[in-house]
């Protein structure tokens, strides 16, 4: 007769020393599985509800502002630097890693309408209701030079700029959108459609001619710089507060409206929007998207953050402090992994973009 | 005139001097030299003489002084090195020399051009395939958009490349199954214990041993779910834990009451025991830890390990369900179907199946006040039930002599079995081996689920009437506990042989088993 009886030898399953890894033979067989669903389950669910009791978003505020922070800009290379313009005209440059201040300035007489980095890293533009727009140059440290380095003026208010990504030239919207190189005292082009105010103005990160713009009249606007003309205009239900573009779909932005909502457009075909984004509860104010172009925040004037997934049409999270009121500005960090929301009462927060996640602060 | 020879190569070969002739034109008599005579023709032009070479032209008249000073005259030949014998043969060596590197040019080239004759993946039989599915395959119902549709194919194809990663995995298993094949015109029926103790390597071996314990009546036995720990209750009231394999006694225990059952719950650190009034938990030093007096006059125990819940069924008609994790009951009901004393547990969906004297099977959950299902087995009293590892077949046995197989999916009978006297306790194992213990008589049967099963697998006889029956987990052994004590059997080919050492594993370190434990508290 043939037998063969299971035997195993104990020196295959067993480690050899203490300072060897223990020894775990698979059989990936169902049978030897049960209940395998309901598990994995059970698993799932209690990996939600650890998240959401280690979830402890808010790191830090930066306070020193006297007035309400109107706009932040990222410095371009370095993470640790923002730079944030207020109410009351003035510009300063903070160090996040100790959350203090480096240095301020009395940047305009009004209100600081807009900011923004020039792309090199050494300066910055601030536009403001003084009808000028002054370029600041900013050292390694942080340090502003109290003196600009070109002072533009302008016939009528700016409510904001924005730099292009491969060209060096920037531009403004107010009454008219207008194309500036900064050796150039007058703009190099203006775009008009219609007689109403552009009230923001955003570069396209990736097709760097590109321009979108959102108008009183509750107009999205698409301009080419290169272009004489306006190219393509939607005309939405209520008002477009702001717009980002999405840094990895090249054509692809997400407006902030008032109607509670944030709309996702491709901007080839502007007649649908590809998603609507429904959450907040009070007008949503600003938007920015994440490095990676899956996520974006937005802030509203019900005094929360939010951030939605780039192709659904909740949040994913919901940030909110009773001290924290309507939110003005948002930004989100360059490294992906913190949120930095400037609001009415004189604060910028710095969030962390994953709540739960262990960043060792 | 006289010629002198002069020999300018003075080689030591013999050959060299068929080069150089007298003036005369005699030739040196060499053998060489009568070959050539047979190789040319006396035909040819230039009328030379036979023997003289044909590459050999006179060009010329040579003077020269002799060292005498006398002035002599030689001949000077032409010899025409390409047409010698050895430049024949250098150029031969030539020729090989080069046809070698051109065969090894080509020989690399063929290495190096070839073609995997067996590109891609192995293939792997469909029928391996099958077991690693999971559920049905997703068809294209209506989905009403392009996208739906596209999502849907999308996900079929990822069911698909995991079950077939799965079934490649299979290579990477250790062991393989036992078996026993007797001789042709023998019966596998007729190999005892003895025989197969004898045959098997040492360890296996081992594995046949007998406890005589005759004095505390007949044990009960229950093994962990990795087959390690063998837990052994007698009626008269002595409980011992053992590890089996090296025969480690972990506790020794007499409780002073009847035992009905005795049950180990999800580790090898605590049991249950089902005594005369309560039921008891201990430690597996002996230590009483708890006195659950909710449970009384407990008959059968059953645990759910996935659910952490001790099932008991009482001899007053009361089914009750405890958590041991928290402690608490969870649920209990008076089944009114008399004395609960045949119980068994669905591995698959954790059903406990109760079995009654009226012939009937119920099947119950915790959930529910009735039984889930409630099945006419048999038309006199059930006496044991049995469930196969996947939960699809059932087997019964009754008082009147009968044992059949049920289809647990269509709740249908399979096969009907006439055997000598109602089997008292069966057991399935990991591989589908049933095992039934009638007065006596152990009896093995082999793959009695999907075919009609002719004669025992392997029998064995005991001294003493069986009183329970389990295989042990992942080990190809039976334990057997009755009147006189406990035996464990060697039945080759039914235990799995290859364990997933994240679901239960023979080998555990304490800290592994510290870390599975709060595993399964959290996976409950």
């Amino acid at each position: 007769m043939k037998v063969k009886v299971l035997s195993r030898n104990p020196d295959n399953y067993l480690r050899e020393t203490k300072r060897d890894i223990h020894k775990v033979p698979r059989n990936y067989d169902p049978t030897l599985h049960p209940f395998e669903a309901p598990r994995e389950y059970i698993r799932a669910l209690n990996a939600t509800k650890l998240e959401r009791v280690f979830a402890k978003p808010f790191i830090g505020s930066l306070d020193g502002h006297r007035d309400g922070v109107n706009c932040l800009a990222k410095h371009p290379h370095q993470l640790s630097t923002l730079v944030s313009g207020s109410y009351d005209g003035e510009v300063k440059v903070w160090d996040l890693t100790r959350r203090e201040c480096i240095s301020s300035i009395q940047a305009h007489d009004g209100f600081v309408q807009g900011l923004c980095a020039v792309p090199d890293g050494s300066s910055f533009l601030t536009c403001g209701t003084d009808k000028t727009v002054k370029q600041w140059s900013i050292n390694e440290e942080g340090r502003i030079n109290p003196e600009p380095v070109v002072t533009l003026l302008g016939k009528t208010v700016f409510q904001q700029i924005d730099h292009s990504l491969g060209h060096n030239s920037f531009a403004t919207c107010g009454e008219q959108v207008d194309i500036w190189e900064v050796d150039r005292a007058e703009p190099v082009r203006s775009f008009t459609w219609g007689v109403d105010t552009v009230h923001a103005i955003k570069f396209n990160p990736i097709e760097t001619h590109i321009l979108a713009g959102c108008a009183v009249d509750r107009s999205i606007l698409l301009y080419d710089m290169r272009g004489s003309a306006p190219l393509r205009k939607v005309i939405l239900k209520l008002k477009s507060n702001a717009l980002a573009w999405n840094p990895m779909e090249a054509f692809i932005f997400t407006v902030a409206n008032e109607d509670y909502n944030l709309y996702t457009f491709d901007m080839r075909k502007l007649s649908m929007p590809l998603n609507i984004h429904k959450d907040h509860i009070s007008a949503v104010l600003d938007v920015d998207y994440s490095p990676t172009g899956k996520e974006f925040v937005s802030g509203s004037f019900d005094k929360t953050l939010r951030i939605f997934p780039y192709d659904k049409g909740h949040s994913r999270e919901v940030y909110h402090t009773k001290r924290m009121q309507r939110v003005s500005v948002v930004k989100w960090s360059l490294d992906n992994k913190y949120l930095l929301s400037g609001s009415m009462e004189m604060n910028i927060r710095v969030w962390k973009a994953r709540a739960s996640e262990k960043l060792g602060i | 005139m006289e010629a002198n020879v002069t020999k300018p190569f003075v080689k030591k070969k013999q050959n060299m001097k068929r080069y150089f002739m007298e003036g005369d034109g005699k030739e040196l008599s060499t053998n060489k030299a009568s070959k050539d005579m047979k190789k040319h023709s006396p035909e040819k032009k230039g009328s030379k003489p036979i023997g003289e070479k044909r590459f050999k032209k006179p060009i010329k008249m040579r003077t020269y002084s002799d060292k005498d000073g006398q002035q002599k005259t030689q001949q000077v030949f032409k010899i025409d090195i390409s047409k010698t014998e050895r430049h024949r043969k250098w150029q031969m060596k030539k020729q090989r020399q080069a046809q070698g590197e051109q065969r090894k040019l080509q020989h690399r080239k063929h290495m190096r051009e070839q073609q995997d004759p067996f590109p891609g993946d192995a293939p792997i039989p469909k029928e391996r395939i099958q077991k690693y599915e999971r559920g049905e395959h997703i068809k294209d119902t209506g989905t009403r958009t392009g996208q739906g549709s596209r999502k849907l194919a999308e996900q079929e194809k990822k069911l698909q490349f995991a079950a077939r990663q799965a079934a490649r995995t299979e290579i990477l298993l250790h062991e393989e199954a036992g078996f026993l094949e007797a001789d042709e015109g023998e019966d596998t029926t007729s190999i005892t214990q003895h025989d197969l103790a004898g045959v098997v390597d040492i360890t296996s071996a081992q594995k046949f041993f007998e406890l005589k314990l005759p004095d505390f009546g007949p044990y009960s036995v229950n093994y962990t779910r990795n087959g390690r720990f063998l837990l052994m209750g007698g009626v008269k009231g002595h409980v011992a834990a053992i590890d089996w394999m090296t025969k480690k006694l972990l506790c020794e225990v007499n409780v002073m009451e009847t035992v009905n059952d005795v049950k180990w719950l999800h580790q090898e650190t605590m049991f249950a025991v089902a005594q005369r009034q309560w039921t008891y938990m201990y430690d597996n030093q002996g230590i009483e830890l708890h006195c659950l007096k909710k449970l009384d006059c407990v008959l059968r125990m059953e645990f759910l390990p996935f659910h952490f819940l001790l099932a008991s069924a009482n001899s007053k008609g009361y089914l009750s369900y405890i958590d041991v994790s928290i402690g608490e009951k969870v649920a209990g009901y008076s089944t009114q179907m008399g004395r609960l004393d045949v119980m068994c547990q669905n591995p698959s969906n954790a059903i406990v199946t109760l079995g009654h004297s009226g012939g009937t099977v119920t099947m119950w959950c915790p959930k529910l006040k009735e039984p889930v299902v409630k099945m006419l087995c048999h038309q006199s009293g059930v006496r044991s039930v049995a469930i196969e590892q996947a939960g699809q077949y059932m087997a019964t046995s009754g008082i009147d002599r009968t044992l059949k197989i049920w289809d647990l999916r269509t709740y249908k009978m399979l096969h009907s079995y006439k055997v000598p006297m109602g089997a008292g306790q069966m057991a399935f194992s990991q591989q589908g081996l049933l095992a039934t213990g009638m007065g006596n008589i152990v009896q093995v049967y082999k793959d009695s689920c999907r075919q009609e099963v002719k004669a025992p697998y392997l029998t064995h006889n005991l001294t003493s009437s069986v009183r329970s029956l389990q295989f042990c987990p992942y080990e190809d052994v039976l334990g057997v506990g009755h009147s006189t004590g406990f035996s464990s059997l060697i039945i080759p080919g039914a235990g799995e042989a290859n364990f997933d050492a994240l679901e239960s594993n023979p080998y555990q370190t304490k800290q592994q088993r510290k870390e599975a434990e709060v595993k399964m508290l959290l996976e409950k």
